[in-house]
Parts: structure tokens; C-alpha cells; sequence
């Protein structure tokens, strides 16, 4: 990889974490432990359950509004605060910057995850008193969100190198809602008949599809999840990524920056 | 060999809502400037040099036309590592200190991180920016930023710098710490390629001068050469605020500032105008023969409907 590259990626989290991104951490960690001795006191048997539903669930929709909400800005705000001039000035190509902001955002996102699980590991172990061998399966889900966060990532890079930041938040969580349900949506695409079953499924092979990524009910449930999973989901996060970054740097390699 | 050669370079943006209607941003621009000169690029604002220097940075394409910059085509990126650019009224990362800063560019622009440490010490204390340590750039004035802007600019060793507006948010004190700066610069045997409406400072500072106007270049020449021609009058100065009745008998036109008078007078009354101040025991202070001023040639060289206008977005201070 390009040390230019890099020192951009290292130079966009050292911006999330000047401007307190990790701060969330505090918020989630409030929410886990009062989640924890809530869920202590009125539930019977099914703390666990509640605790790795209660918890992936945070973990995936804290990263996903970060992803967005930095994302989004992260062209965009470098053009229209002229920060970019003094950078592509200099021996930096333009898909060098875009691909700098990815990494930098996703590393501020797999740190923040990093932390995150272990507040999901320790309200585990304050309700359960001990880790047992299918919280392994934890792992799996919170490796799937990181997929989930590149994707969200490299979408919110996507429109932030044409669009206004208000636009560019209105399609990306847009994009991340319908994703959620692209399962459904591929179900519904099965049973409609001629041009809406035509629409439906390029919808939902287009759209991110979110719900294959959302393993965290089998790892509250302890349904075992297989490898043939995780390579497909692996491929498949990547693949979208790289097509979303690929669209972004075409289409910042063509923009005037006025 | 030329340090730039811009051949031809041309833009039209699309304006109006559907994108239909053509701008002309900058009519095809032929110009060349010389490895170790000053150039100076002049122009009301608006008239098209920033984006000239957008263009020849590649962050704005161009709709026809080329450049080269120091032998090599523009679009080159390596060449860039050879470039300094300070940007109009820069604006940088605000959450980092101007050390970081400086550090981030250097690592971007290739400097070798043995070096870096000192390269940044070194341009910091150039442009004046001491007891900055640790004090993030968001607390940091217009003038700060500007002279971090400068200090980013040249923090690599560049053959060649481009600034856009560089006295812009400087004190009096600050511009002239600039002026000298580029001095140094050519003197290093680096190409200062610089854009502003200020004329004072491009004709105490450029060896040569373009002038831009409504993206129309409108004149390119030496410093030198522009302001050399003589005008048949002559600038008498003495001290005092006494006007003997004899100079205005001359035709002089006369004004007091403080304790000192200046007269224009035509070049043959010269001796004349010596006598009379003689007669009356003034004290002489100079004569100088008044040559035609960067400002004359500039209104002159915009279109005569436009020279009034012009006079009003640009600036003389000194």
C-alpha cells in the first residue's frame, strides 16, 4: 500500500478521535451496564439471550450512524472547507485520497468495535458468570458488523465525492434500511410477475444486502453458523466495497474542485 | 528552460440549472515564465487567476489547451513533489497543531522523516510563527493561517511556488516579512509564481507581469520595462508647507503631506523650479522624473469602460 495512503488514513482517525468520535464508547457503555443489571433482575434464563441481542444490536447501530455521519462528510467537507487544495497539490493521486479516507474511517470503526465488544463480552460475563464455548459465535456477528461497516463506508465515500452531506445521509440510510430487508425484498422479487418482478430484482441485487449479514439472533440463539457463511459473506462485503470505492473514485477523478 | 508553459489552457464551466448555458472562466491562456523569476499574475478580483492556479495544480481540469511545469507535463504527479502551492485564504485541518500539520504534508509531499523534524523547525521560524507549540490551528488568526499556509508551501524545498493572494490577512509588517520571503526565494533560484490585485506589491517585488482581466490575458511584461517610460514631468520634492507663488506661476501641481511638498511639473521648468526654491531658501529634498506606474499600465490595459470599475476592487495599499 502507498505510505500516502496511509498517512491519510492515519490522519482521518486522528481526526475522528480529536473531534470524539469515541466518545459514543461512554454512551455505550452506560447503556450496557444498565442494560446488564436490568436484565439481571427481571429475567430468568434468558440473560444471555438478552444481553448478546441487546448488545450486538448497539454495536451494529452505533458504528452504522458513525459510518454515515463521518462518511458522509468526508469529501464533501474537504472541498468546501478547501483542506483538499493543499493535499492534491502535492504527489497524492485522487484515488490515493479516496481509498486514505476509506481506511481511516474504517479503522476509527474497527476500533471503536474493538471496544465495544469488550463491553459486550463483560456485560456477558456479569450476567452469566462465565464465557462458554458458543460466545464464540459472538465473534462471528461482530466480525459480519465490521463487514457491514466497510460497506456503509465505502457507500457514504461513494456519495459524499458528488452530493451535499443532507443528501448523502438521506441515501445512504436509506440504502441501509432497505438493505436490512434485502431478503424480503429478494422474496417479494420471486412472487411479483412481469415488470415490478423485473424492477424488484435488480432492487435487490443492487441494494447492500444487509439482512446476509445479520447473524446476531443466531448468536443470541446459539444456532451454529457455518464457514461457507463466512467465506460468502467475506467475498461478498469486499466485493461490494471495492465496486462502491471504485464508483467513488471515478467519480471524484472527473470532479472540478471549484 | 522554462520553469512554466502553459499552452493554450482554456475553461468553460456550464452554468444554469440544466447545465446548458457556457462560462467563460479563462480564454485560452499562452503564457511562459522563466526558471528564477518572480512573476507576478495580475487582476481585478474575478478575472480568472485562481482558476488559472486550480489548473495548473489539477484541481480543476481544463476544457482544452496544456501546460508544462519545469519540463515535464502538468498532469504528472510526481512533478508536484517540486511544487509548493499556497492556496487563497487557506484553510486547514484545525484540529491538528501547525507542527502536525507541517509533519502531514511533509510526509505527503516525500520528505524523509530524518529530515522532517527540522525542515518543520525551519520554515516555522521563516515565517515567523513561533511559540506555536502544541496550540491546535482552530485558535490561530487570519494572519497565522496565512503564514502556515506559506510555511506549508515551501516546507518541501520547492523549485517552484505558486501563491494565490499571499498578502491576503497580513499586517503591514506581515506582508513585508512576505516580500522578503520571496526575495529570499529567488535568491535560492526558486520561480515564485504569484497572483494578486494588490499593485504595489507586484511591482516592488516581480521581475515580469501578466495581466488577466475577465479571463482575458491583457499583457505580459517586465516590471522594468512597463514602468521606465518617462513622461516629460518630473516629481519635485522639499521640505516644508510653504508653495512660492513662483512654482505655481510654473504650473505645478502641488500637494502638502506632513512637512514635505511634492510638485509634478513638466520636465523643462526643472531648473526653473530649482531656482525659484533657491530664491525663497527652501530646502530641496529630490527630483525625480515621474515614470509611468504598474497601476497607470494595468488601468490601461483594461477595456476603458471596465478601468473605473477596475479601480475600485484594486487595492494600492503599500
Amino acid at each position: 500500500m502507498s505510505p500516502r495512503i496511509i498517512q491519510i488514513a492515519a490522519n482521518t482517525f486522528r481526526e475522528a478521535v480529536r473531534d470524539r468520535v469515541l466518545y459514543n464508547l461512554i454512551a455505550f457503555a452506560l447503556l450496557l451496564s444498565g442494560a446488564a443489571i436490568f436484565v439481571g433482575q427481571i429475567s430468568i434464563d434468558i440473560e444471555r439471550l438478552v444481553v448478546v441481542d441487546l448488545g450486538l444490536t448497539a454495536v451494529s447501530l452505533f458504528g452504522v450512524v458513525i459510518a454515515i455521519f463521518i462518511g458522509i462528510g468526508l469529501v464533501s467537507k474537504e472541498i468546501e472547507k478547501r483542506t483538499l487544495y493543499t493535499v492534491l497539490s502535492r504527489p497524492v493521486r485522487r484515488w490515493e485520497f479516496i481509498v486514505g479516507k476509506f481506511f481511516g474511517l474504517a479503522g476509527t470503526l474497527v476500533v471503536n468495535t474493538f471496544f465495544m465488544a469488550i463491553g459486550v463480552f463483560g456485560a456477558l460475563f456479569y450476567v452469566a458468570h462465565k464465557f462458554s464455548k458458543p460466545d464464540a459465535l459472538i465473534l462471528v456477528a461482530l466480525y459480519f458488523i465490521v463487514l457491514e461497516f466497510l460497506i456503509i463506508c465505502s457507500l457514504a465515500l461513494l456519495f459524499s465525492s458528488f452530493s451535499s452531506p443532507l443528501l448523502s445521509a438521506v441515501f445512504a440510510f436509506s440504502l441501509f434500511v432497505i438493505g436490512s430487508f434485502a431478503e424480503d425484498l429478494r422474496g417479494f422479487a420471486g412472487l411479483a410477475h412481469g415488470v415490478t418482478r423485473w424492477f424488484a430484482t435488480a432492487a435487490a441485487y443492487l441494494v447492500p444486502n444487509f439482512s446476509a449479514l445479520n447473524v446476531i439472533s443466531a448468536a443470541a440463539h446459539e444456532q451454529p453458523l457455518s464457514s461457507q457463511l463466512i467465506l460468502h459473506n467475506t467475498l461478498y462485503a469486499l466485493f461490494y466495497t471495492a465496486m462502491a470505492l471504485s464508483g467513488a473514485v471515478l467519480i471524484f477523478e472527473r470532479r472540478n474542485l471549484k | 528552460m522554462a520553469a512554466i508553459e502553459i499552452l493554450g489552457l482554456e475553461k468553460t464551466y456550464m452554468v444554469g440549472f440544466w447545465r446548458k448555458r457556457p462560462k467563460r472562466a479563462l480564454q485560452p491562456l499562452h503564457l511562459t515564465v522563466e526558471e528564477g523569476e518572480i512573476f507576478g499574475f495580475l487582476g481585478p478580483n474575478g478575472a480568472g487567476k485562481t482558476t488559472t492556479l486550480k489548473m495548473l495544480m489539477g484541481l480543476v481540469f481544463p476544457t482544452s489547451g496544456t501546460a508544462r511545469i519545469l519540463g515535464h507535463e502538468w498532469t504528472d504527479p510526481e512533478i508536484k513533489a517540486q511544487i509548493g502551492f499556497l492556496p487563497e485564504q487557506p484553510y486547514f485541518y484545525d484540529y491538528l497543531t501547525a507542527h502536525e500539520l507541517l509533519d502531514y504534508y511533509g510526509q505527503l509531499s516525500g520528505v524523509p522523516a530524518k529530515d522532517r523534524k527540522r525542515r518543520v523547525e525551519e520554515v516555522l521560524q521563516r515565517v515567523g510563527l513561533t511559540d506555536i507549540q502544541g496550540v491546535q490551528l482552530r485558535k490561530f488568526s487570519k494572519g497565522m493561517l496565512q503564514r502556515a499556509g506559506i510555511a506549508q508551501a515551501i516546507l518541501h524545498n520547492p523549485k517552484l511556488v505558486f501563491f494565490d493572494e499571499p498578502m491576503s490577512g497580513l499586517d503591514p509588517l506581515g506582508r513585508r516579512e512576505v516580500r522578503d520571503l520571496m526575495e529570499q526565494l529567488k535568491q535560492e533560484g526558486k520561480t515564485v509564481f504569484f497572483s494578486t490585485h494588490i499593485l504595489s506589491d507586484a511591482e516592488a517585488l516581480c521581475d515580469r507581469v501578466a495581466i488577466i482581466y475577465k479571463g482575458e490575458l491583457r499583457g505580459v511584461g517586465a516590471v522594468e520595462d512597463l514602468t521606465s517610460t518617462v513622461q516629460g514631468k518630473v516629481e519635485v520634492v522639499w521640505q516644508g508647507t510653504q508653495i512660492p507663488a513662483s512654482m505655481k506661476a510654473l504650473g505645478a501641481e502641488c500637494h502638502v503631506t506632513g512637512d514635505t511638498v511634492r510638485a509634478v511639473l513638466a520636465e523643462n521648468q526643472q531648473d526653473a523650479a530649482i531656482d525659484a526654491l533657491r530664491r525663497e531658501h527652501i530646502r530641496l529634498i529630490a527630483i525625480t522624473p515621474l515614470r509611468t506606474s504598474l497601476e497607470a499600465y494595468f488601468v490601461e490595459k483594461l477595456q476603458p469602460s471596465q478601468a473605473a470599475s477596475a479601480g475600485k476592487t484594486v487595492g494600492t495599499a503599500v
